[in-house]
């Protein structure tokens, strides 16, 4: 796919440079990064090509999975070569803070500007959405499942075994949502409390998973019961026939973001495909390919998505009203830094 | 001479002299030359939790090694040559698999519906599934069997040394089969113990997809600090600082080492 892209790249330089730079407009291009695997094929489908298309640019595409360290150094070299990236909005905000992360002008990204204000911040805008969401087996519940993440601490009524994310985003928050606190009363985080809470539920969890292909495997190998898992890679177990199912009661909703690479090589470009990439309809053919809910919530506006699809997403609304909606300007203030800092000492004592 | 020597130098210099440089360089520079990095590793917690988790674990691999690749070595060493080939290739051909493969063998073969856990129910030695994995065991396991082939030849390199005429004299002098292997054998193949037990030790010390994938989380290794603090923390100079850290208790083991034996030998050269 990137050969290709190349290529087409090499024959769009080759025809500038025969006509002598007069067909400038038709080199306009920008290097987009995203995490790869099925979900770039999906959103270069859905998003990607026909943005390019009705632009008249050429998107090169990278992918990495985790793009902060080469945010970080690409930025801090002073030569950056990406413009684009689909990271997780927290570096988004991180980046933007640490200079790394241009500052958008919304009034030259009208879809964007629509979009609902905790959809976006200074640096970016919300392009897609998952959820961590309690995951359960239905061999070990068939009827009566853990629905709040209360249940999923009560091994006395729930007996099991658990597996939680080996990271305090998300669960953190469902540590405090087990302990009484409401989905939308959650921020500032009361660390302290949470900490206690997963103190509790720490000797009856049986892996601390790190990479989204852990926890679908531990789901689908039957080891362990109940989890704390993205949504899309429940319902990808659930689909290839494990007995499996996830509820999006106190769900927690996270979103990636994109955002522009301070000094990016097609700033111009860069702002002019970010509004284009949120537009409704670009977003609404996003869930048709794979399952994540849309970054706009606009696109269930626009009837490419049907009800029972739409029925299946993390933003979709009322599947959104369910549950929070992670504060990424609470994870990148000094409290959400330090409670980060905190969650390695938790997990080695 | 200079001149034959000069690109491997070059090479020497690019790969390895100005990348360590450079990892040592941003320990201690953040804005101006700081020793922070190194406080928080000499004194958090987590930073000694991890050092301490990753010597035992790197120690009872060793020894574990030790106690089963001493006997394939010397069984090995003492066949005939077709079958020590035969032995040697079996030590190595896992050798050839990617680690990645070789951790998600043992998942298979260890976790509460693997192999072994649904084996031993259906033989009725246990009602609930034992937990192999997912923890220190079951990172152990795993090590000890990636890191063998370590262990095994340089033991069987030390072995194929040993003149045979001296266990034989020791026979003709009316000792016991077991009295030459302890008093003529096991010492003559100590270099060899040293030298493996060196190399696996050292080589456990860096491990990171093993303990990742196996540990459950809590098998908390020095490379995965090293990991985390890129990714999670962002904090390079921390990073740094552990790696460097690692590196120096590399050095001091091969010091150590070599006050035993000469290191030609560790690394395979004589």
């Amino acid at each position: 796919m990137n050969t290709k892209r190349n290529f087409e790249l090499g024959c769009t330089l080759l025809g500038v440079l025969a006509l002598g730079g007069t067909a400038a407009d038709a080199a306009e291009q920008i290097t987009f990064v995203s995490q790869g695997g099925a979900y770039q094929q999906a959103q270069t489908v859905a998003i990607l090509d026909p943005s390019a298309k009705k632009l008249g640019i050429t998107i090169n595409q990278d992918s990495i999975p985790d793009a902060w360290p080469a945010i970080k150094t690409q930025v801090g070299s002073g030569k950056p070569i990406w413009d684009v990236v689909d990271t997780p909005t927290g570096n988004c905000l991180r980046g933007g803070e640490q200079g790394l992360i241009e500052k958008l002008d919304f009034s030259k990204i009208p879809n964007g500007a629509a979009m609902p204000e905790a959809y976006r911040s200074a640096y970016s805008v919300s392009y897609e959405f998952y959820s961590s969401v309690l995951a359960f087996s239905q061999k070990t519940f068939p009827k009566g499942a853990p629905n709040s993440w209360a249940d999923f601490w009560d091994v006395k009524k729930f007996p099991g075994r658990r597996a939680l994310r080996n990271h305090p985003f998300a669960t953190l928050e469902a540590a405090l949502m087990a302990d009484g606190v409401a989905p939308d009363k959650l921020y500032p985080l009361d660390v302290d409390r949470a900490f206690r809470k997963l103190e509790e539920i720490k000797p009856h969890i049986t892996v601390w998973w790190t990479s989204g292909a852990q926890s679908a495997q531990l789901l689908n190998d039957g080891e362990v019961d109940m989890e704390m898992a993205w949504n899309g890679r429940v319902s990808a177990v659930a689909k290839e026939g494990a007995k499996v199912s996830f509820t999006y009661n106190q769900g927690i909703l996270q979103s990636t973001s994109l955002c522009i690479l301070k000094g990016a090589p097609n700033l111009d470009t860069a702002v002019k495909f970010l509004n284009e990439a949120v537009d409704p309809v670009h977003q609404a053919n996003l869930p048709l390919q794979i399952d994540y809910g849309p970054g706009n919530p606009k696109a269930f506006e626009t009837n490419v998505i049907k009800p029972e699809r739409a029925a299946q997403l993390p933003s979709e609304p009322a599947n959104a009203a369910k549950q929070a909606l992670m504060s990424y300007a609470w994870w990148s203030s000094p409290a959400g830094e330090a409670a980060e800092k905190r969650w390695a000492s938790f997990m080695q004592k | 001479m200079l001149a034959l020597v000069s690109p491997a130098l070059l090479v020497i210099l690019a790969l390895i002299v100005l990348p360590v440089g450079w990892l040592a360089w941003q320990s201690v520079y953040h804005d101006g030359f700081t020793l922070e990095n190194y406080r928080r590793v000499f004194t958090e917690d987590v930073y000694w939790r991890s050092f301490a988790l990753t010597f035992e674990i790197s120690l009872a691999v060793t020894v574990i090694a030790l106690l089963l690749g001493y006997p394939v070595a010397y069984l090995a060493n003492s066949l005939p040559k077709g079958w020590s080939i035969l032995i040697l290739s079996l030590v190595v051909l896992p050798f050839w698999t990617s680690v990645l493969v070789r951790a998600y063998a043992w998942l298979a073969l260890l976790q509460r519906t693997g192999v072994i856990n649904q084996f031993l129910r259906y033989l009725d030695v246990i009602s609930e599934p034992l937990a192999l994995v997912h923890n220190t065991f079951g990172t152990v396991v795993a090590t000890v069997h990636i890191l063998l082939p370590f262990m095994v030849l340089p033991l069987y390199a030390a072995m194929q040394k040993i003149p045979n005429d001296l266990m034989q004299a020791g026979a003709s002098l009316g000792a016991s089969p077991s009295l030459t292997f302890f008093r003529v054998f096991l010492p003559l193949s100590l270099p060899g113990v040293l030298a493996g037990c060196t190399m696996v030790f050292v080589l456990c010390l860096g491990f990171y997809i093993t303990p990742e994938l196996l540990g459950g989380g809590r098998t908390v290794m020095v490379s995965m600090l090293v990991s985390r603090n890129v990714e999670l923390y962002n904090q390079f100079g921390a990073a740094s600082a552990v790696a460097v850290v690692l590196l120096a208790s590399v050095l001091a083991t091969f010091f150590v080492v070599s006050r035993f034996i000469s290191l030609d030998r560790v690394l395979g050269q004589k």
